[in-house]
């Protein structure tokens, strides 16, 4: 070993140095005590910094009114109570169903180890390499691959990456598919005839297109149309728009959920839109809308049984100060919040210890301070689902965590 | 086999074109790399220099928006720069459509591909704001002036680049024990990221002699290099970690903190012969197979090493081996290659692609090059492009270029050559009786045209 501390082979070195070479998923296929069996994951990137304040807020703390005014639970279209002490927004009302069916929960106060730089850059490539620091450059392998080293029999079908952005969390040696609804076919029946014979004779082509006609067939709308250019470009424009600024998400959960209702076991995305330093009133409720019609067309296209296994988690790279800013909005802050939700979820709960809103409460006298690291809840919650060894969790998963205790996640 | 006219275009090319001719002769392609950039003077990109300007005036704009909140200056200036920041957007979607009209129309094909794959290599952009736009300039300022030159002066050209310094975090950088440090403050210590990038991917690669210790020593020679207003390379003393060090057990510094510490053991990488090995793999790799005959990369790095690194006389002896030619099409071109080379089979005209607003660039371009694989100046990593073609033949990759292949060609050129002669423009020597078969047998144009792109005979090289 040349190298003592290489990312890019981080899970081989760790293998290779921590147990026995046998032990290595790469080289071997693992045997686990627990199977990955049936339970399903879905990952959601909240990317831009989700004002956890704001979405479900503390009106309970005595200091909450003084940074943020009214919470509004007096209005009847306002923010609804949960507990006493945190009222949601009204943004997500949709989700009340949810959370009085115990299938919908909080973490607050959570963080990644990030702090200071207050970096979108930086804050995303952390909490997708969940990793506890970048000062060895940026990670080119996500924690949720790491996961899929140790399932058993993990194909490419068995995780996701959906929609256009990069998803470093899925990154890494372990195969996993790649998705974008917006890659939907959209051909004359000749056409993909034809297609079928160029590529006959090119293995690896014809698998690949094989593939993609089946994915773009399975999810609703078929691949052929009789349609002109003109036609197919405006397919492609539909499915990006189809009216609603919320549909690219329903895309999105829809897909994931037929595909959750085969063979995937882990699927990730992200939702866009959550840097709200102006005006958040009006453009905080905008984000939190496509959150909530994806996890709802999530359960609606999964439904039943395979609901029941599922848990839905967004997380985001870091939350906002606990001041609004002179615009209306928010700043780059610290401690934020995590949604989960799902048939599997134990949730109905607000999670968390509550660190104050007072001054000298706050990290750096600005932000919420974070009491627990966003990688615990998600390490129980792997722990849980896919039976990951709390020991594979603390150093392989995500090194140098200490997972603390169970918050008891999943039903 | 000894070069292939068809083949020279295709592997080591912009692809077939109905416009320009095949290359005669090894000597002529590399002659044609001697000559006058008219290409890039016909379709103009900005240099980086232009491109400081704008980072000036928005730095301007900051300072202005700072000095009086509130203040009707202070609140114009915010529009001003949203301005700004709209036009850096609407320039960089240009500056796309001026790397594929040079793709299209110029006849020294091999320095769009050797600029492409060095721009790669040395994969830089902007994180936030203004900068984001700055990737070309780069590579038009950095890259391009340098394909031909010594390795050595490229990798100063690029690490000490302000791009490269901002992207790898080199100007979080400072030595623990500098007189900065030494002052206290919330500044951060040493910062790896470039050093690690130096050694790992730019310079002797993954598998190189190197240990942690070098890393460490390179970051602590670094220091001292961060960047000053607007983005431009600055070498700061009072960053510098006071001391000498040793990278690849040679000693450097120990004196006054000076950028030539810096510069001196960059060349001394640049020299090495693991950074031989990797950059003769890696163009072997790039140019030729995913697992290139090791005479080749043998021959490339003998002759590197025989000229101390200079690309030019690399390039020679890449098109001088037999098994540069000898090798099956079993490459696939990446997505920028491929978008471009059907375009320049088509022989699209400039005015169709210079006349798309951005819009359009990123309905017909930006969009499907990312769901083709390939999200436009947004690298996910400093390790640019994957080489392995695997990365390319997924589900959705083939899917994307597909669709686009049919359905994008007609909306830029409404009339579209016969797809039945258009075989033998795109494929030459190379088609099939399949694709024949399918260019006679669609039923519109348009299907014909995408298929012949989207066939395996097109997409390899």
């Amino acid at each position: 070993m040349t190298q003592s501390i290489d990312r890019r082979t981080f899970l081989t070195r760790s293998a290779l140095i921590g147990c026995s070479l046998a032990a290595s998923p790469l080289l071997t296929p693992v045997s686990l005590a627990a199977a990955p069996g049936d339970n399903r994951l879905v990952v959601i990137l909240l990317r831009g910094g989700m004002d956890g304040l704001d979405v479900v807020r503390p009106y309970g703390d005595p200091a909450y009114a003084a940074l943020r005014g009214n919470a509004g639970i007096s209005d009847p279209d306002g923010a609804v109570d949960l507990d006493g002490y945190f009222a949601l927004h009204p943004a997500l009302r949709p989700l009340l169903p949810l959370w009085q069916g115990g299938q919908l929960g909080f973490a607050h106060a959570v963080s990644t180890p990030y702090r200071d730089k207050r970096s979108h850059f930086d804050g995303q490539d952390l909490l997708e390499a969940g990793l506890s620091n970048l000062e060895q450059g940026m990670s080119r392998d996500g924690w949720l691959n790491r996961v899929l080293q140790y399932l058993p029999d993990s194909t490419a079908e068995t995780a996701y990456a959906v929609g256009q952005d990069p998803l470093l969390v899925l990154g890494g040696p372990a195969k996993t598919q790649r998705w974008s609804p917006e890659a939907d076919l959209a051909l004359s029946p000749q056409a993909i005839e034809l297609a079928r014979l160029i590529m006959a004779d090119d293995p690896p082509f014809s698998a690949a297109l094989a593939q993609a006609l089946d994915i773009s067939d399975s999810d609703g709308d078929r691949v052929a149309t009789m349609g002109t250019p003109d036609d197919m470009m405006a397919m492609a424009d539909n499915t990006n728009k189809k009216g609603k600024k919320s549909s690219t998400e329903n895309h999105i959960a829809e897909f994931i959920g037929k595909r959750l209702r085969k063979d995937t076991r882990i699927a990730a995305f992200s939702i866009n839109g959550w840097d709200t330093h102006f005006n958040q009133t009006r453009t905080l409720p905008n984000a939190l809308g496509r959150l909530s019609d994806a996890i709802l067309t999530l359960q609606s296209t999964v439904a039943g049984p395979v609901w029941n296994k599922t848990t839905v988690v967004a997380v985001t790279e870091f939350g906002r100060t606990a001041r609004i800013n002179g615009s209306g909005g928010s700043d780059h802050g610290t401690g934020g919040l995590m949604v989960m939700a799902g048939g599997a979820l134990r949730g109905g709960k607000v999670m968390g210890d509550w660190p104050g809103l007072d001054e000298a409460q706050l990290y750096a006298r600005r932000d919420l301070m974070p009491t627990r690291d966003v990688r615990a809840y998600l390490g129980w919650l792997l722990h849980s689902q896919f039976g990951l060894p709390t020991s594979t969790l603390e150093t392989d998963i995500f090194p140098g965590l200490d997972l603390g205790s169970n918050p008891g996640l999943i039903r | 086999m000894l070069f292939a006219p068809q083949l020279a275009d295709i592997r080591f090319g912009c692809g077939l074109s109905p416009v320009h001719a095949t290359p005669s002769s090894v000597a002529e392609m590399l002659d044609s790399l001697q000559k006058p950039d008219t290409i890039a003077q016909r379709f103009p990109i900005e240099t980086f220099e232009t491109f400081q300007m704008r980072i000036a005036e928005s730095q301007r704009l900051i300072k202005l928006r700072r000095k009086d909140r509130g203040s009707p200056e202070a609140l114009a200036s915010i529009k001003e720069r949203r301005v700004l920041n709209k036009q850096a957007r609407i320039a960089q979607a240009g500056w796309l459509g001026q790397h594929l009209n040079r793709w299209v129309w110029t006849d020294a094909p091999l320095r769009e591909r050797l600029s492409h794959f060095w721009a790669d290599h040395f994969t830089a952009t902007g994180k936030a704001g203004l900068i984001r736009r700055a990737a070309s300039p780069y590579l038009e300022s950095a890259i391009r002036p340098r394909i031909t030159g010594l390795f050595e002066d490229m990798l100063l050209a690029t690490v000490l680049h302000p791009l490269m310094i901002h992207y790898l975090d080199q100007q979080k950088s400072i030595g623990p024990n500098s007189p900065r440090a030494l002052k206290g403050g919330k500044l951060s210590g040493l910062n790896e990221n470039l050093a690690r990038e130096v050694l790992e991917l730019h310079t002797l690669g993954v598998n190189g002699p190197y240990t942690q210790t070098d890393v460490r020593e390179l970051a602590e020679l670094l220091t001292g290099v961060t960047n000053g207003a607007p983005l431009r390379l600055k070498f700061r003393k009072d960053f510098a970690e006071p001391g000498s060090e040793t990278v690849l057990d040679k000693t450097y510094g120990g004196g006054q903190a000076h950028i030539r510490d810096v510069q001196a053991v960059l060349r001394d990488l640049a020299r090495h012969p693991a950074t031989a090995r990797h950059l003769a793999w890696k163009m072997a790799v790039h140019f030729v197979a995913d697992a290139p005959d090791p005479a080749l990369v043998d021959a490339l790095a003998a002759r590197y090493m025989d000229t101390g690194g200079d690309l030019g006389a690399v390039t020679a002896a890449l098109l001088e081996h037999t098994a540069a030619w000898d090798a099956p099409r079993t490459n696939v071109k990446p997505p920028f290659h491929f978008v471009g080379s059907a375009m320049r089979a088509l022989a699209v005209p400039p005015e169709a692609i210079s006349s798309l607003d951005e819009r359009m660039v990123r309905k017909l371009l930006i969009g499907p090059m990312a769901r083709m694989g390939h999200v436009w100046e947004k690298p996910v990593g400093p390790d640019g492009l994957p080489e392995e073609d695997a990365a390319w033949i997924a589900p959705q990759g083939i899917a994307a270029r597909l669709q686009w292949a049919i359905s994008v060609p007609q909306t830029l050129m409404p009339e579209l050559p016969d797809p039945r002669t258009f075989v033998q423009t795109a494929l030459g020597d190379f088609s099939t009786p399949a694709v024949d078969f399918a260019a006679n047998a669609a039923e519109s144009r348009w299907d014909g045209i995408g298929l012949v792109l989207a066939s395996p005979a097109f997409q390899r090289t």
